[in-house]
């Protein structure tokens, strides 16, 4: 089907483009960008006068919850908060129940997003079998059964001489491995950064070298096996300095940050609100700022919602006896957008972050609206406002401390290759 | 989802108190006030007919969810002195059992109509939780939660500080031992420094006293004579046994030999210091018998001021229970 979204403006970071124009959309895919091509007739016209054209978004973690989990969320109730937060290629972490360490769950994974038809989805896999740190999984058959890396999630390594074969074995077969620095024995029993706050309360704190001495062993290893790497969830402001020496020495390795890492620090815990039980944990104001300078300096590529849907009792607890996460794969667009005004960056900067840069780290074929890529598209009203509410969300979870919030910019539309995949009503 | 503060959480519109989770952000008037209460209940305990009828009909629940004996029988003894009905209720709890199961609790308690409940957890911010799942119009009382806060006892201690001391004014106070895990120094902290006095100190090694305590208002020292230098009050903490598997210190000998009050490091303090500790105490791991059965000892006055203490606690959250829910149903018509 052809297509014409017209007069919208038009905002790509991956091509430096930002004006008022039209898209041509022919076979899934952007066949032209203001003027049509020759013989082009449109079968429908998308009206995009004073909304954003943007790439669809790319996220590097949203937690669909299934197989294993669907009273937190499923693929399609997950599915459908993506497309509506404007999110068209989302990447699900490995620890569904069972693991992502076996083909047939990759598999059954993809095909129930097919099924839903709504954001294009890539499964991690499971870097050891069940993520037991221990064994290597089937890493080749993985990937080709769809996953686009391999991560041991959060979970320990047996020992750092396994992690050092994982990594060998992934190189030998050119594979990205994803690594969520933690070094378990520091962080074990923690709920909160260590500092003033979770002392003052009383909660046990995970130090910020929980993150920086495992991430100082793995840029080790990355750099000894030579393996593809992308650093994931970074918290410290020493993981931004860390990451840009290792890139300043020449290791091509490439890092991302949860949207709530930007937005907050620990001084939201003074009112013990487990809805800010997130991992790694909110951390102090001076990482927050350095976070946002990485992602200025181009240390931080990408930015993610880390969506972890969770049922309404998983919050319903002290503190610290509550499930970590939040859920705001529908809210990263208008969130991130808040980072303009919160951390001074330029609209380029946030866009690219989650579209083109993530798309970057893990060799994706989408977030980008250059001619001939596939015609994954949002349409965003910048300055709509609207409130978030438990009634008008669409994830399945309950567990956001932004649900009542008030946002301003809301996504109108989404288009998957040229189909119509979401649309506010 | 925005939720009250703690601080807030725990004051009625008048700025009374209906529950008592923290000593944080009370002020000096309210801790004055507790401690004046608690006065004139001493006196009582020591008439042959101990009761006022200031809870009569009450229904307080005393809710244990991690073991005490001392504590859960002062609340209990404070309560029936108020002439409230108590039910003690010992719930254990694993490590790992969820809140699920504490707001279930929660729920079935509070259909047996219970005015007062005091809550013992080991999760820092239970009795806040608590306070806000709850129906209102039921007073919580926070009985020591996590390592968060345990402010009947700090309370207890400001009264037998005031009455050793007299005042608070130009006090120096040293608090010595595993100030990382304990409820007790934390809430010590804030009530003495909103008290006035002129210095806290936290002595231990760094393992145990974390760096973080100098931005709320202390002063850490590592060295026990420099700690006790010239102190008005010496306040020891419990050492437990499980420290020492989490490799915290090498040996109770060990810290005994740097940190334990014995006769020859109690004269570095002040020669009219008074030695506290919450209880129980270990003998010969942080504090010797000669020092814990010594003149300067007033570990047991504590206890005793624990009941008056409690008694004034109780009886002011009830009375901000009841001014807060008559504001509410004159609201309401």
């Amino acid at each position: 089907m052809k297509l014409r979204v017209q007069n919208g403006r038009v905002i790509d970071p991956s091509q430096a483009l930002d004006r008022v124009t039209d898209l041509y959309i022919e076979n899934q895919k952007i066949a032209a960008i203001g003027e049509a091509p020759a013989g082009f007739e449109e079968a429908e016209v998308v009206d995009a006068q004073g909304l954003w054209v943007l790439p669809g978004l790319v996220d590097l973690a949203v937690a669909l919850r299934e197989p294993g989990y669907t009273q937190k969320g499923s693929i399609a109730t997950e599915g459908r908060a993506a497309v509506s937060g404007g999110v068209t290629t989302l990447v699900c972490p490995p620890d569904t129940n069972p693991i992502v360490d076996t083909p047939a769950v990759a598999a059954l994974i993809q095909d129930k997003a097919d099924e839903a038809g709504m954001a294009n989805v890539f499964p991690l896999g499971a870097l050891t079998q069940g993520l037991n740190g221990a064994h290597l999984s089937n890493m080749v058959s993985l990937t080709d059964a769809g996953c686009v890396a391999l991560s041991n999630h959060r979970r320990p390594m047996a020992s750092t001489k396994v992690l050092s074969r994982a990594l060998e074995y992934a190189a030998t077969h050119d594979l990205l491995v994803v690594f969520q620095p933690d070094e378990g024995s520091l962080s074990e029993g923690g709920c909160a950064h260590e500092g003033l706050m979770s002392t003052m309360h009383g909660l046990a704190g995970i130090p910020e070298t929980a993150e920086t001495v495992a991430l100082m062993r793995d840029l080790l290893l990355v750099e000894k096996t030579g393996v593809r790497a992308h650093f994931a969830r970074l918290s410290c402001a020493k993981s931004v300095e860390m990451i840009a020496d290792a890139r300043a020495s020449g290791l091509d390795v490439s890092a991302d940050v949860a949207v709530h890492n930007l937005l907050l620090s620990d001084q939201v815990l003074n009112q013990f609100n487990g809805h800010y039980h997130v991992l790694p944990p909110l951390r102090s104001e001076g990482d927050r700022l350095t976070l946002i300078e990485g992602i200025k300096a181009g240390v931080i590529s990408a930015i993610c919602s880390d969506h972890q849907p969770h049922e309404k009792m998983a919050k319903v607890a002290p503190f610290a006896a509550t499930e970590p996460g939040m859920a705001n794969v529908e809210v990263l667009l208008p969130l991130a957008m808040q980072l303009m005004d919160e951390g001074d960056l330029d609209l380029a900067t946030v866009l690219s972050c989650l579209t083109a840069g993530p798309a970057s780290c893990f060799g994706l074929e989408a977030g980008t609206l250059s001619v001939g890529s596939f015609a994954d598209f949002v349409l965003f009203d910048s300055t709509a406002q609207w409130e978030w509410t438990l009634e008008n969300r669409k994830t399945k979870g309950q567990n956001s401390p932004y649900l009542d919030d008030h946002f301003t910019g809301r996504v109108m539309a989404t288009f998957i290759s040229g189909q119509r995949v979401y649309q506010l009503v | 989802m925005m939720r009250s503060d703690p601080r807030a959480l725990q004051l009625n519109e008048h700025g009374q108190l209906k529950h008592f989770l923290t000593l944080d952000g009370l002020d000096k008037t309210i801790l004055t006030e507790i401690l004046d209460r608690a006065e004139s209940f001493l006196s009582m305990g020591e008439q042959s007919v101990k009761k006022v009828p200031l809870l009569r009909g009450k229904t307080v629940v005393n809710l244990f969810f991690e073991n005490s004996t001392r504590t859960r029988t002062t609340f209990e003894l404070a309560a029936k002195r108020l002439s409230a009905d108590v039910i003690n209720l010992n719930i254990e709890t694993s490590a790992t059992s969820k809140g699920e199961s504490l707001l279930d609790t929660l729920k079935n308690l509070e259909a047996m109509q219970s005015d007062m409940f005091i809550v013992r957890h080991s999760d820092s911010g239970a009795p806040h939780f608590i306070a806000e799942h709850c129906t209102p119009n039921v007073a919580i009382i926070n009985a020591g939660d996590g390592r968060h806060a345990h402010p009947t006892q700090a309370m207890l201690d400001m009264l037998t500080i005031r009455r050793h001391k007299g005042t608070f004014d130009g006090l120096k106070v040293a608090i010595v031992g595993d100030i990382l895990h304990s409820r007790v120094a934390r809430s010590q902290l804030h009530a003495l420094t909103t008290l006035g006095v002129d210095e806290v100190r936290l002595v231990g090694p760094k393992t145990l006293v974390p760096e973080f305590f100098t931005e709320m208002g202390a002063t850490i020292c590592h060295d026990l004579e420099a700690g006790l230098k010239d102190v008005d009050v010496v306040v020891m903490l419990r050492l437990q046994k499980e420290r020492m598997k989490g490799a915290l210190l090498p040996s109770e000998g060990e810290f005994y030999r740097l940190y334990g009050l014995t006769e020859e490091s109690l004269s570095w303090a002040k020669p009219d210091a008074i030695v506290m500790h919450p209880g129980p105490i270990n003998r010969g791991v942080e504090i010797s018998s000669e020092v814990a059965d010594g003149e300067r000892s007033v570990i047991l006055n504590q206890v005793t001021n624990g009941i008056a203490v409690r008694m004034a606690v109780l009886s002011m959250a009830m009375s901000g229970q009841l001014q807060s829910s008559e504001v509410q149903t004159a609201g309401d018509e």
